[in-house]
């Protein structure tokens, strides 16, 4: 069966990573690794698998557009701004992993629906975004949600010179994301760097305070669940470290991101949570360009 | 230590002792105490939420009153002390910096934890911008060796920080450690060194005079030890200490003793002292703040606090994951169940 041909741009730790899951998907054929530096692991892997390499950036992909149709942006922000440019008028479907935001909020399970065959540019919003998001969502989709807060540990060894040099940016789109994606009236993000040594798992609390007398414990119980299974079938590491917890309208929702070590560590919960985020944005890309009924597990 | 030496002095008891009263400051109370603080003569008085800027939240304690009407009420009253801000990066944004700047707020001191330093660039960058005087703080200073404490120290530095504090944050530091920690900032670099202690294993006095004789000029005090935990090295003691010394603060010692006594003592629902939850913050090595969440969590399974604060610091959490308080105390429960079936 034929497969969406996509190439991955920026071969670090995250262009990497996607490298390995994408090997895996039925639906999508890896054909191309950008990069900048010949000598990087990513670039030096993918020539060894025998994919398209392409060492002088965006601009050498360009040169050979045929290559794919999909490209997966794992640079800077900084660099993404000039990228979603020249990729949409290349025509070519962007998912940004970058914190640039220059199209779409997507989180997979809430929203993919609503861009897919529509927006030529996603944004992966933040790890911690991907984490909590939906679980904000399953609330909300049962209990109108006034406020929203997620509380997001990471590894220290987990969390890159970008994420370190712009910290704010991380707060501030989630937040953004938890009101425009979740759903919550108002929602706030807090990141925590922990440097214990073994690395832990990325943790997630997510807060919620529901409308007045609009709690249905049940009903959020069964949500959640629901959501949680939703987000295991691309994140399989995702899950509630406890039975969430309720105090009069306010509900406690416990997580635990632990990664698949494709490439990344298993305590990269956080960066795994985004390459898997973006593997199944393509996928459903995929999916709607094929317009074909797909069988599992080929 | 030589004579006419003078150490400069912030109080906390505005921000600090917020943990100690969950937060519940109000505009009156903010009003009273830093209008006594100026005229004592207290040059630098700290006001925000006790996980500083934009810390209101349910993972720390909803402030009572907006943080910024706090800040706004200090800044009208103090015609000779400086009203100085926190931020963690992490929980505030420069955003919040921006308006603490506009309310007039001075002073901006950005926390870590210890090993952290780089997410502080960003923020004490743009204070300087603003032209505001920077603090680099690195919190939980008990949890590095001291060579990283110095190459953290050293970042904050680069990044325009005009003092780096070792910060106390567990109050588990002993006097040669703060000793050990202090030389080596002073042996590299070139800003002033504080010192910011908690009395848990009531050693923030000692620890307090260690720093100073070490070379710290700058030191964190509350009045009544109103503050997380134990509370800090207590203000108005230390003025006197320090008088004895013959170390010079500017601030009215029978001024500072009033206002302890008159208007804040019965702030505190309680006099602060060293409880047995306290203690077990100094000797696990546990954030200060996490006292009263350990308190309420424990309510709610029918454990022993102490047990949750001796887990946590085997954990190695950091300040502000006070989420884990109640994560661990669940696990906690549920093995005592288990065991018990």
């Amino acid at each position: 069966m034929s497969k969406v041909k996509v190439a991955i741009l920026g071969s670090g730790n995250i262009g990497t990573d996607l490298m390995m899951k994408i090997e895996r998907s039925s639906l999508l054929e890896l054909t191309t690794m950008i990069g900048i530096d010949p000598e990087s692991d990513g670039l030096r892997r993918a020539r060894e698998r025998g994919y398209t390499v392409i060492e002088n950036g965006l601009d050498g992909f360009l040169e050979r557009p045929e290559l794919a149709d999909v490209v997966f942006d794992a640079t800077s922000a900084k660099a993404h701004v000039r990228h979603a440019k020249k990729l949409r008028q290349a025509g070519k479907f962007a998912i940004d992993l970058t914190p640039a935001a220059r199209g779409a909020l997507v989180v997979p399970p809430v929203n993919l629906a609503e861009h897919i065959g529509k927006a030529d540019n996603v944004n992966m919003v933040t790890c911690g975004g991907q984490a909590t998001i939906p679980i904000v969502h399953a609330i909300h989709r049962v209990c109108p949600v006034d406020y929203a807060e997620i509380v997001a540990t990471i590894s220290s060894r987990s969390a890159g010179p970008g994420t370190r040099a712009n910290i704010d940016e991380f707060t501030e789109t989630t937040s953004h994301g938890i009101e425009v994606i979740g759903g919550a009236k108002k929602g706030k993000a807090i990141i925590i760097l922990n440097p214990a040594e073994p690395p832990i798992l990325m943790r997630d609390t997510v807060y919620a305070l529901v409308e007045a007398g609009k709690m249905d414990e049940q009903a959020i119980t069964a949500s959640i669940h629901e959501m949680v299974a939703t987000v295991q079938s691309y994140v399989p590491g995702y899950r509630l470290r406890n039975e969430p917890v309720f105090d009069g309208n306010r509900v406690t929702v416990f997580l635990e991101v632990e990664g698949a070590g494709d490439y990344l560590p298993e305590y990269s919960g956080n960066l795994d949570i985004m390459t898997a985020a973006a593997v199944k944005v393509a996928e459903e890309y995929a999916m709607h360009q094929l317009a074909t009924p797909i069988t599992k597990g080929e | 230590m030589s004579a006419n030496r003078h150490i400069t002095i912030t109080e906390v008891a505005l921000r600090d002792g917020s943990h100690a009263i969950a937060h519940q400051y109000t505009v009156e109370q903010v009003l009273q105490v830093a209008k006594a603080l100026n005229d004592a003569g207290i040059p630098y008085i700290e006001v925000s939420h006790g996980d500083g800027l934009a810390g209101s939240s349910l993972q720390y304690g909803l402030s009572r009153t907006d943080e910024f009407e706090l800040i706004e009420a200090a800044v009208s009253v103090c015609d000779q002390a400086k009203v100085a801000v926190l931020l963690l990066p992490g929980i505030g944004t420069v955003k919040e910096l921006k308006q603490a700047h506009k309310l007039g707020a001075k002073l901006a001191r950005i926390a870590t934890h210890v090993t952290e330093a780089d997410v502080s660039a960003q923020h004490l960058q743009y204070a300087k911008e603003l032209g505001m005087e920077t603090v680099g703080f690195l919190m939980m200073s008990h949890m590095a060796p001291v060579e990283t404490l110095v190459e953290q120290a050293k970042l904050m530095e680069s990044y325009g920080a005009d003092t780096v504090y070792v910060v106390d944050s567990a109050g588990a530091l002993l006097p040669h450690e703060v000793t050990a920690r202090i030389s080596a900032l002073r042996d590299s670099l070139g800003v002033q060194i504080g010192f910011h202690g908690h009395n848990n294993l009531s050693l923030a006095m000692a620890n307090t005079l260690a720093a100073i004789e070490a070379g710290a000029t700058r030191i964190d005090g509350s009045v009544r030890c109103l503050g997380a935990g134990a509370g800090n090295t207590q203000t108005e003691v230390l003025i006197a200490v320090l008088d004895r010394m013959g170390i010079s603060t500017g601030v009215d010692l029978y001024q500072i003793m009033d206002l302890a006594e008159d208007i804040v003592a019965p702030i505190l629902q309680v006099p602060q002292e060293i409880t047995r939850d306290s203690l077990v913050l100094g000797y696990a090595g546990v954030y200060s703040s996490f006292r009263l969440h350990a308190q309420r969590a424990a309510a709610k399974f029918g454990i022993d606090s102490r047990d949750i604060l001796i887990e946590l610091g085997k954990r190695k959490v950091v300040g502000g994951q006070e989420d884990m308080i109640l994560d661990v105390a669940a696990e906690i429960a549920q093995a005592r169940h288990a065991s018990v079936k």
